[in-house]
């Protein structure tokens, strides 16, 4: 019986067939091809337009890339090497090395101090950047300032820790009185701090102290390179965001008297370029200081270079500030919190975290607009290349080299930033 | 107290504000009229009215080296100007190429705009005016290449040189009635013809208008494209047939190109690299405007059945446009700040002039700068007027 059954149909399957592949143009590299480069005439015309300006591109800065010359010690000798064929001179960049990162004037057997700073600065960005880090590393964040001042133009240690000293003792006086008048507080902070900091004046300059931890001073004008420019942007960065909050919360502000005073301050920066603040800083600055001061040009443009940008994170912390829900200043005032406790513990925070995407392109801006320092002779890294190394016999007429050097450096520096930020902005989402 | 009594307390801190600021705008006027007395200044600005006493070599008016800083000054003005209108018109046209095609869903397309954006975004745009001008320098051809039988550079399309001076290019000349009247000529010439084109620009409006109105009473719309087609062209091709518009070309003599337009190496330098640059941001304006429109928007248009280009000009653009101007306009007013640069490449614009070469020969810094500043704020403060206007009619009208 069961045989018969078996038999009676001739043929049954019993187990399912596999699966056939997609036809090849369904699937893989094929489908993704053409779903993405040949999805119809336009974009394959576009697609192939596109490899023709990447071959153009590629073909004529390869050959100039892969036979750079890296060592030669002039540009006569480095055409020598490559007998008329194509190829870059990078020597410039190995012989040079020092005067792109330095500047041409400060002691070539200083250089570890601001390399020296410059790998501080890492660390004590750090904590700062990265939030999973111990927070005892922001002790490290505070003291680096005068670390780095100390490092860089030298000196008796004396200076800044007395400066160090005066901030710890105003903050600890502003602490203690807090609780009874603000205003009383701010003041006595103040004032004891600038006891401390005049304290150096009252030893006199010929004391023994004075020769503990001396460095060789350096002058603010032999300072030059990429460094100065990594110290503008760093420097006007730091100090511009605390007087951007603060104009916009004048902006922000019920009295009509600060408001405006921080609006006519802000629209003015904004409606002028960067470039006549500079001038100022230059020519016009010096005039406003008390006679015979004589401020140095450093600090001047970092004065200019501050107020700028602090006019510009002033907008931008704005439109944070706008951006909240009215009802956030509302459970702030229902919670009894009066103006300062309001605005550091609600306001601000959530207004910063709106503002972190504008704030870091106003910093990536600030840092590609130290390189206009060069306009008012100062040797950045453009003003070297401008100046004494494309004006020196040996390397005149290297453009390219030295042009692209700059770029890929402020490229990496700015790109990273602009990374960071994509990174922070999503770390902080707290949406779903 | 006063300052905890909420009655009197804003006016308190205001009142302490005010003293505060009056002491520090005194402690520095203060220090500038000292500092002035010690070194014998005064401001003064009757050295506008003196003889510059230095050429400029591009200029849009008459100028000698006899003419006075105002003259110089004003010459840089429209330098400035200039530089700075054709570098938003290329941002713009840059930009939005760039914004759009990253949106494309060709990948390789989309992948060369956005590093393009990220390039030319993240190099300071000194470098990149710097480079320009290297090129317009160092690699193009001097004039005496285009010389003999066998040049070693030839002249584009036979009618402009690329030259290490500058691109020559063809002049357009009216031959007829404006020939005799002098220098001011071609200017008076291409001011007519933009009058023209205004004209044209308003009939072609009525003509849409009136399509528009006869469409909704009739419900069919009379064919618009020809009358505006003569409407745009007719008139400026006949004003040009009257005058007799011929182009100049330029031609090799001696040492240097003759004839035509000569656009100088700075110029260019300055007009493309700001525009290259500030293309580079108005392209993410544009692609996050256009992403900034709902796909919803999209769907919604064609449920109703109206057709993909009136979607797109009915629809998503007028939603992207309002998303894409006010930035737009910021870049805008970017770029005039940032032709201030120009005096890095030796371009004549007000801050060469005014700041540049007439500070350093009278020594007068305080006026100068005050007066450059003077200006760019003017500048800034027309265009953002310009924005508030544009923003204020087509703020979205809720409730």
């Amino acid at each position: 019986m069961s045989d018969t059954s078996a038999n009676a149909v001739a043929f049954v399957r019993t187990e399912s067939v596999p699966a056939s592949a997609p036809p090849v143009n369904a699937a893989g590299p094929v489908k993704w091809l053409k779903d993405n480069l040949f999805d119809g005439v336009g974009n394959s015309i576009l697609t192939v337009l596109a490899f023709v300006a990447i071959f153009l591109i590629l073909s004529n800065t390869m050959p100039w890339v892969i036979n750079g010359i890296w060592d030669a010690p002039t540009l006569a000798a480095c055409r020598e090497i490559l007998d008329g064929t194509t190829g870059a001179c990078f020597a410039v960049l190995s012989e040079r090395w020092n005067q792109l990162l330095f500047g041409f004037k400060y002691p070539t057997e200083m250089y570890w101090r601001p390399a020296l700073a410059f790998a501080m600065l890492f660390v004590a960005f750090a904590p700062v950047l990265f939030f999973d880090l111990p927070r005892k590393l922001l002790i490290f964040t505070g003291l680096y300032p005068f670390i780095a001042f100390w490092l860089i133009w030298g000196g008796p240690i004396v200076n800044p820790i007395l400066a160090l000293v005066g901030l710890i003792v105003g903050y600890m006086v502003f602490v203690r009185l807090e609780k009874t008048s603000f205003a009383m507080a701010m003041g006595a902070g103040v004032v004891s701090a600038a006891v401390i900091w005049s304290l150096s004046k009252v030893i006199g300059s010929d004391s023994a102290i004075f020769s503990i931890g001396y460095l060789e001073t350096v002058p603010s004008r032999d300072l030059g390179g990429f460094m100065l420019n990594m110290m503008l942007g760093v420097t006007c960065v730091s100090l511009s965001l605390p007087l951007g909050i603060a104009l916009a919360l004048g902006r922000q502000s019920s009295m009509p008297l600060i408001k405006y005073v921080c609006v006519i301050f802000i629209e003015f920066i904004r409606g002028v370029p960067l470039i006549t603040l500079l001038f100022v800083a230059s020519v016009m600055l010096g005039y406003f200081f008390p006679p015979g001061s004589g401020v140095d040009l450093f600090i001047r443009v970092v004065i200019m270079i501050t107020l700028f940008s602090a006019a510009y994170i002033a907008e931008v912390v704005r439109g944070g500030l706008a951006a909240l829900p009215k009802g956030q200043y509302e459970a702030a005032d229902s919670l009894g919190l009066d103006y300062a406790q309001a605005t550091r513990l609600i306001i601000l925070p959530q207004a910063l975290k709106i503002s972190i995407p504008g704030i870091v392109n106003i910093a990536v801006g600030l840092f590609k607009d130290t390189t206009l320092v060069s306009v008012i002779s100062m040797f950045d890294m453009v003003g070297m290349i401008r100046g004494p190394i494309l004006a020196s016999t040996d390397w005149n007429g290297v453009y390219w080299e030295l042009f692209s050097f700059a770029a890929l450096l402020f490229f990496v520096v700015c790109y990273g930033i602009s990374q960071y930020s994509q990174w922070l902005e999503r770390r902080l989402a707290t949406d779903h | 107290m006063l300052l905890n009594d909420t009655r009197y307390r804003s006016l308190t801190l205001q009142a302490i504000a005010a003293i505060l600021l009056a002491l520090a705008i005194f402690y520095l006027a203060n220090n500038v009229v000292t500092n002035l007395q010690r070194l014998g200044l005064n401001i003064d600005f009757s050295f506008l009215g003196a003889p510059a006493g230095y050429d400029i070599n591009q200029r849009l008016i008459e100028y000698t080296s006899q003419s006075t800083n105002l003259k110089a000054a004003f010459v840089g003005i429209l330098n400035t100007l200039l530089v700075a209108f054709l570098a938003c018109i290329m941002a713009t046209i840059f930009g939005v190429f760039a914004g759009v095609l990253r949106l494309s869903n060709n990948w390789l397309v989309s992948k060369l705009m956005s590093i393009y954006v990220e390039i030319f975004r993240n190099i300071p745009v000194l470098i990149w005016i710097l480079i320009i001008y290297g090129i317009m320098t160092v690699v193009m051809p001097a004039p005496r290449a285009f010389r003999g039988e066998d040049a070693e550079a030839a002249m584009f399309l036979g009618i402009s040189a690329f030259t290490n001076r500058g691109v020559y290019i063809p002049g357009p000349e009216f031959s007829r009635i404006f020939g005799e009247m002098g220098i001011l000529s071609a200017g008076i010439g291409w001011l007519v013809a933009i009058a023209i084109l205004i004209c044209s620009f308003f009939g072609g409006r009525t003509v849409t208008r009136r399509a528009t109105r006869i469409q909704e009473a009739t419900g069919v719309r009379p064919a618009t494209l020809v009358t505006n087609l003569a409407i745009w062209f007719l008139p400026l091709i006949a004003f040009f047939i009257i005058t007799g518009l011929a182009f100049e070309i330029p031609e090799l003599k001696g040492f240097n190109f003759k004839g035509g337009i000569k656009i100088g190496a700075p110029l260019i330098a300055i007009w493309f690299a700001l525009s290259i640059y500030t293309g580079a941001f108005i392209a993410e304006n544009v692609r996050a405007g256009i992403q900034a429109v709902s796909k919803g928007q999209t769907e919604a248009a064609s449920a109703l059945g109206i057709r993909p280009n009136r979607i797109m000009s009915l629809v998503v653009l007028p939603q992207a446009l309002r998303v894409i101007i006010p930035p737009l306009i910021s870049q805008y007013l970017n770029i005039t700040k940032n032709s201030s640069l120009a005096i890095l490449v030796g371009y004549a614009d007000v801050t060469a002039t005014l700041g540049g070469i007439t500070l350093n020969q009278t020594g007068r810094a305080i006026e100068c700068i005050v007066l450059l500043m003077l200006f760019y704020l003017i500048i800034s403060l027309i265009i953002s007027a310009v924005a508030n206007l544009y923003n204020n009619s087509t703020k979205l009208k809720e409730r």
